[in-house]
């Protein structure tokens, strides 16, 4: 959390001006937004350069590369925000405690399976389609936020708060557990109530795809379209970090966090209540990960109780990747690391003329850049060089 | 001695009298005469009531686990050498196959058991030992089934048209193939995670594993090497020994596929016994030291002079070549694998045996291996027929509640209750536990147990 501690140092005491206040908030949003505008400028130049590498032997691979190119940013940008938001929690949570929730990944899970019992209820009393769109959408990120933060709280105190002290490998086992024991028993409950196993996630009508721009290649034009609820998924999530940063950049409340992170022993001499913080953690890291995951499973459109386990993993690479314990890290590892993964999944089958498929190969792109950084730059991209981190 | 019996004395409070109790039971039971009358009544009567009861039951569960425990006790009792080997030889050699010949459910939880004790000894080195934890170890598992399943069927035709499968008389080379093969992997593994500390490793690990699976699940394009999500099937078994000598000159009638459990149980034992060796040699040698120091304080190992690298890399080959070599036995074996029968979860499974037994602890490992097994292979089942049971007799329990779905469940709890109450496990190993409690200094070998000796003295 050096990044942040940076900013805030000087002022000691009493108020801070707007100016300042807006700069801490909006300074980590901003080279957010750097990263995505970054990446999907550059990852768009490869594909390009690797069309033009083929074209002798495939004519028709610019223009096919160009076409999907904008559908495959608003994915990359989906993806990215999912990974930004669960990364969080994992790196708030290491930065406080230096330890992987490890469970992260099925908090996230239980937000979407929230989302999917509201939606469910609504449509049983009839009023679902009634509902109108933005208030569905508050509605399941407030209670996705509630269920799953509690539930992250909960967690530490019963899993975690008595093995602090112990070797580091003890709450990792401990974690391991808890997702797997979140795994089944929201099975056990999807299965057992109507939701069933793959719970279908009704929305009211968000309307149809929006229009952006037509885009004029060969012969024909192709419309450049988003999905409502890809807009929605992407525009909330950006509130909730700006949000976060200002809770954590610019509040009492923030400053103990970032004091605790840095040293427990002293932040509680400062009279901080350390343990109330390392829940308060939970709390918003969990309600991130829950609204996240309520949101994301309305644009995927169904959940399923083991949906959170790959994300999560994904997420704790982008934590990593932008130097764990750093939130403006985590947010800009997520974005990289989102839009790598749409690029591989959409073009790996089309320079391989089909042989590779892409979706699969993701996965093993997100874990290969995983161990690369770990072994090139193990601080992350925005994490100073220490030795001890890794 | 009187010195002994007033600390002693000192020692106990009041609570410490049903320990006193237990403490004297297993001193009389475990050393002399009164352990070979115990374990003599105890074998016989397990004995008799396998081999009278065969057939699958509730009742032949709990003797079957009996009997499990049995020889466990004799492994693990301080009777000379050649009973504790003797009967341990007779119950795992002569009752087992015999009883499996009755019912061949219970040689088959057996076998299975075995395999995973092999690899359970497999990640105690490298977790355990070394204290590096490992959540892909499948991933070993995997490329060594894989190893034998691509090579001894058709599926390598798909590679290329002019190789032919090998014989199946190779499964034996292939076995300790599936040693080296492991080994390597595990050395490719551990290369890029060298530097990193204990829990960047855990993900690292997952991810490796994650990695395998996925690779199994999709190298069916564009070259069919996997043969992706369906799996390989008709996997070849080695041909059969002793067939004629087991038909003829004894007489007994046995089929194929009887003959091939019989086979598959003593391979897997063999195996089995050979890991024990070679863990129990390698932990208390030069090696296994250092992977301790390593374990205990990394950069204090390191100033001592302990080659770092090389001895990490030697735990991930060693952790890893037994994984290879039982994969090759478990695809033989269940001539048929699939990607997910090497999900994560089984790799959590196996963590569970080794977290269960004991980090570190090689008895701990066999015993948590097997207790894992027969929760998942028996007593699961077992629970999900009482369920179904209690279910139509009217108890209020959701239809949708299988315990054998949700071990999961099962395991996660496991881990959880085991960190915050026991994290050394059931059976801690000693070394570790003497640094628990080093203020009050352990009994020794001569002067702890006087009744024991009194015993010996007067048999």
């Amino acid at each position: 959390m050096a990044a942040e501690a940076k900013v805030t140092t000087s002022p000691q005491t009493g108020q801070r001006s707007l100016a300042e206040v807006l700069r801490t908030v909006f300074g980590p949003v901003g080279q957010m937004l750097l990263f995505v505008v970054g990446s999907a400028i550059a990852l768009s130049l490869v594909v390009t350069l690797l069309a033009l590498v083929q074209i002798g032997a495939r004519p028709d691979l610019l223009v096919r590369t160009w076409t999907i190119l904008p559908q495959v940013i608003i994915d990359g940008l989906v993806r990215g925000f999912l990974f930004a938001t669960i990364a969080l929690g994992y790196t708030m949570v290491y930065g406080v405690l230096e330890f992987i929730n490890f469970a992260h990944g099925e908090i996230f899970m239980v937000g979407g399976v929230v989302g999917a019992a509201v939606a469910l209820a609504l449509a049983a009393a009839g009023f679902l389609a009634a509902v109108p769109g933005l208030l569905f959408v508050l509605l399941i990120i407030v209670l996705g936020m509630l269920v799953s933060g509690t539930l992250a709280v909960t967690v530490e105190r019963v899993a975690y708060r008595p093995l602090r002290g112990a070797p580091r490998l003890v709450p990792l086992i401990s974690a391991i557990g808890v997702s797997l024991v979140l795994q089944d028993v929201t099975r056990l409950i999807m299965t057992s109530t109507p939701l069933g196993f793959n719970a279908r996630f009704n929305t009211p009508d968000f309307g149809s795809p929006i229009r952006l721009f037509e885009m004029n290649l060969g012969d024909r034009p192709v419309p450049v379209i988003i999905s409502p609820k890809a807009l929605i998924f992407v525009s909330a999530a950006v509130v909730m970090l700006v949000v976060l940063n200002y809770l954590v950049n610019a509040t009492r409340l923030g400053k103990a966090i970032r004091a605790t992170a840095q040293d427990r022993a002293t932040a509680s001499l400062m009279g901080i209540n350390v343990n109330q913080i390392i829940s308060l953690t939970f709390l918003i890291g969990g309600a991130l990960g829950g609204a996240a995951g309520a949101l994301f499973g309305m644009y995927v459109g169904t959940v399923n109780p083991y949906m959170g386990f790959i994300p999560g993993l994904k997420a704790f690479t982008a934590a990593v990747l932008g130097g764990i314990g750093n939130i403006t890290g985590a947010m800009v590892g997520g974005i990289v690391l989102g839009f790598l993964e749409a690029f591989v999944a959409s073009y790996l089958s089309l320079f391989t003329g089909g042989a590779f498929s892409g979706a699969a190969y993701a996965d093993i792109a997100a874990f290969s850049i995983l161990i690369l950084i770990l072994i090139f730059r193990p601080s992350g991209l925005l994490g100073e060089a220490t030795t001890q981190k890794v | 001695m009187a010195r002994v019996a007033s600390l002693q004395n000192i020692r106990m409070t009041p609570t410490a009298q049903s320990a006193r109790l237990w403490e004297q039971l297993r001193t009389y039971l475990g050393r002399g005469s009164g352990a070979y009358a115990f374990f003599g009544l105890y074998a016989a009567i397990c004995t008799w009531q396998l081999f009278t009861n065969p057939r699958t039951s509730l009742r032949t569960d709990i003797f079957f686990v009996l009997f499990l425990l049995l020889v466990f006790m004799v492994y693990r009792s301080a009777t000379p050498l050649w009973f504790r080997g003797g009967l341990t030889a007779v119950l795992l050699v002569v009752v087992m196959p015999i009883f499996g010949t009755l019912n061949p459910f219970y040689i088959d939880v057996a076998t299975q058991a075995g395999i995973f004790v092999a690899l359970a000894l497999g990640l105690n080195v490298v977790v355990g030992f070394a204290g590096l934890l490992d959540l892909g170890y499948v991933a070993f598992f995997a490329v060594g089934a894989y190893l034998w399943a691509i090579l001894s069927t058709p599926q390598i035709t798909q590679i290329n048209p002019a190789w032919s499968p090998v014989p199946p008389i190779m499964f034996y080379p292939f076995v300790v193939l599936g040693l080296v093969i492991g080994a390597v992997f595990g050395i490719l593994l551990g290369l890029p995670v060298l530097r990193l500390r204990g829990d960047y490793l855990a993900i690292v690990t997952l991810g490796f594993g994650e990695v395998i699976r996925v690779l199994a699940n999709n190298l069916d394009r564009p070259i069919n090497i996997t043969n992706g999500s369906q799996g390989i099937r008709e996997i070849e078994r080695p041909p059969l020994i002793l067939t004629n000598f087991i038909r003829e000159t004894l007489g007994w009638n046995l089929s194929d596929s009887q003959l091939y459990q019989q086979f598959f149980y003593f391979v897997v034992l063999l195996i089995v016994i050979f890991t024990v060796v070679v863990v129990s040699r390698l932990k208390n040698s030069r090696i296994g030291r250092a992977w301790e120091a390593i374990r205990e304080d990394e950069t204090a190992a390191v100033a001592q002079g302990i080659p770092r690298v090389r001895m990490k890399l030697m735990a991930f080959a060693v952790g890893a070549s037994f994984a290879g070599a039982m994969g090759v036995v478990f695809a033989s074996k269940q001539l048929f694998i699939n990607p997910p029968t090497f999900d994560l979860l089984r790799s959590i499974n196996i963590l569970a045996m080794v977290i269960l037994g004991g980090m570190g602890s090689i008895p701990g490992s066999i015993l948590g291996a097997v207790i894992v097994t027969l929760l998942d292979l028996q007593i699961l089942p077992r629970m999900a027929t009482v369920l179904r049971d209690a279910q139509r007799a009217g108890v209020p329990i959701p239809a949708a509640f299988d315990p054998t779905q949700y071990q999961r469940l099962l395991f996660g709890i496991l881990l959880v209750l085991m960190m915050i109450f026991r994290p050394q496990g059931i059976l801690p190993d000693e070394r570790r536990s003497e640094e628990l409690h080093a203020g009050d200094e352990p009994p020794s070998e001569e002067e702890a147990p006087p009744a024991a000796r009194a015993a010996a003295e007067s048999s």
